[in-house]
């Protein structure tokens, strides 16, 4: 049978909006992904412990609350520690452009930000995750 | 596969979660994980909770999951939600109630699509039970809405099944038809606090007084986000699988578990030689132009496979 991909959906730090996580996570679940959604104000630690007991091949992580430079390779550099590296990390939600590079050179494979389509997200996915 | 299985016996958690992707998705060298580790398997608590969507299941479960840890025994969680019958995707939001234990290394929770594969959820999810067993966890819990045959059969090999309800969903009709009063070992009447919660207890107590020929499940009020009933609940858990064991029937379920495990895997090889050894596709096509009937087909692919 086809490996079915499976998304951890998340939210570090401590804003509430979650709007866009979910519409992701519907998006993702319509692609015929199977995804975790944690809820919201998840600290670095969590999501990861999260991600390797589920063992997922991919995190999205959403956070408006301007304080992505900081969470976002946190998330990364545990996934390390614990061994989970491979796993495909990304992220969304209001990013400045000036901020794209240093978030890319810590990991985050891809930043998706407000306008873009949930089929870019979705393709994107299905192009770089590592189902080994 | 040797680390795999020396890792998931030591209770590590990230072998745990790679043998669980392994049997979760019929990777090769699942059957020599399962080898290794049955023999490993049966001391855990299996610990069935159901109910319909929006109950509380998740939030009782959290709560359980405390006072489990505050004992010292460690836990393991399967929880299982649906998978699109359109996309074949899902979205798994058991654990958003949980997250208070992400950090706890004697809890490990792991998130199940029901998938759509015939039997394949009540086979991956029983298998998925023997790893954490092997892992060492005292007590496994699996959630699940307890509908359709897959997700009561998961049910049926628990130790104990708890039946969350709450009020406001129905009247006894509702009660009578949804068929939980024959899964439920105990109830769990959950949110208590709302209108209607005693007319559904003196409802449950009205319908469970028919019952003659086995022990009268128990019913628990709780209150789950305000931590309300929860001692009492799992005390009456406990108390179950007490009378389980005193009474012999723990002999009976542990037999009725392999039959089912074994009709499983069963069913499941009777399938997949018929299609790669008949011409099951050719046969199906007969069928639906109405050249033969489905016992005649079957009989066709038997004759196919060698047996009468």
């Amino acid at each position: 049978m086809d490996k079915k991909i499976k998304v951890l959906v998340a939210k570090p730090g401590l804003d509430g909006h979650d709007r866009g996580a979910k519409v992701v996570s519907r998006a993702l679940r319509d692609a015929g992904m199977e995804v975790i959604y944690t809820g919201i104000r998840q600290t670095p630690e969590q999501i990861v412990a999260t991600a390797v007991q589920e063992d997922v091949d991919s995190i999205g992580l959403s956070c408006l609350s301007g304080a992505h430079n900081k969470l976002f390779p946190k998330v990364v550099a545990l996934l390390k520690e614990k061994g989970a590296g491979d796993v495909l990390v990304f992220g969304g939600g209001i990013i400045p452009d000036e901020d794209i590079a240093g978030l890319k050179a810590a990991g985050i494979a891809a930043i998706f930000r407000p306008g873009t389509s949930t089929e870019d997200t979705i393709a994107f996915i299905k192009d770089n995750v590592n189902l080994a | 596969m040797k680390d795999l299985v020396a890792g998931l016996l030591a209770g590590k958690v990230r072998p745990l979660a790679k043998a669980i992707t392994v049997v979760e998705n019929d990777r090769p060298g699942k059957r020599e994980l399962l080898k290794e580790i049955y023999p490993k398997t049966g001391s855990a608590y299996l610990l069935g909770i159901t109910g319909p969507p929006g109950a509380g299941k998740s939030t009782l479960t959290d709560k359980i999951i405390c006072k489990l840890r505050q004992q010292g025994k460690t836990v393991g969680v399967i929880a299982v939600d649906p998978s699109s019958p359109f996309s074949g995707g899902a979205i798994l939001g058991d654990r958003i109630r949980m997250q208070q234990h992400a950090l706890d290394d004697g809890v490990f929770i792991r998130s199940m699509a029901t998938r759509s594969h015939l039997g394949g959820l009540s086979k991956s999810a029983v298998d998925v039970m023997h790893l954490m067993d092997a892992s060492g966890k005292d007590v496994i819990i699996i959630e699940t809405v307890g509908v359709g045959q897959d997700e009561v059969d998961i049910v049926r090999i628990a130790k104990t099944t708890v039946v969350v309800m709450v009020p406001g969903l129905g009247d006894s009709v509702q009660i009578a038809k949804a068929g939980v009063m024959e899964i439920a070992d105990v109830f769990a009447v959950n949110k208590a606090d709302r209108d209607g919660a005693d007319k559904l207890v003196s409802e449950l107590r009205a319908m469970l007084d028919m019952i003659k020929d086995k022990e009268k499940p128990e019913i628990f009020r709780t209150v789950a986000v305000d931590d309300s009933g929860i001692d009492e609940l799992v005390q009456g858990i406990y108390a179950h699988g007490d009378r389980v064991v005193a009474s012999g029937l723990i002999q009976k379920k542990i037999t009725e578990k392999a039959e089912s495990e074994l009709r499983a895997y069963l069913l499941d090889s009777i399938m997949a030689r018929s299609v790669a050894m008949t011409d099951y596709d050719e046969i199906v096509k007969r069928v639906a132009a109405k050249k033969i009937t489905p016992m005649d087909g079957v009989d066709e692919i038997f004759a196919g496979l060698g047996m009468k």
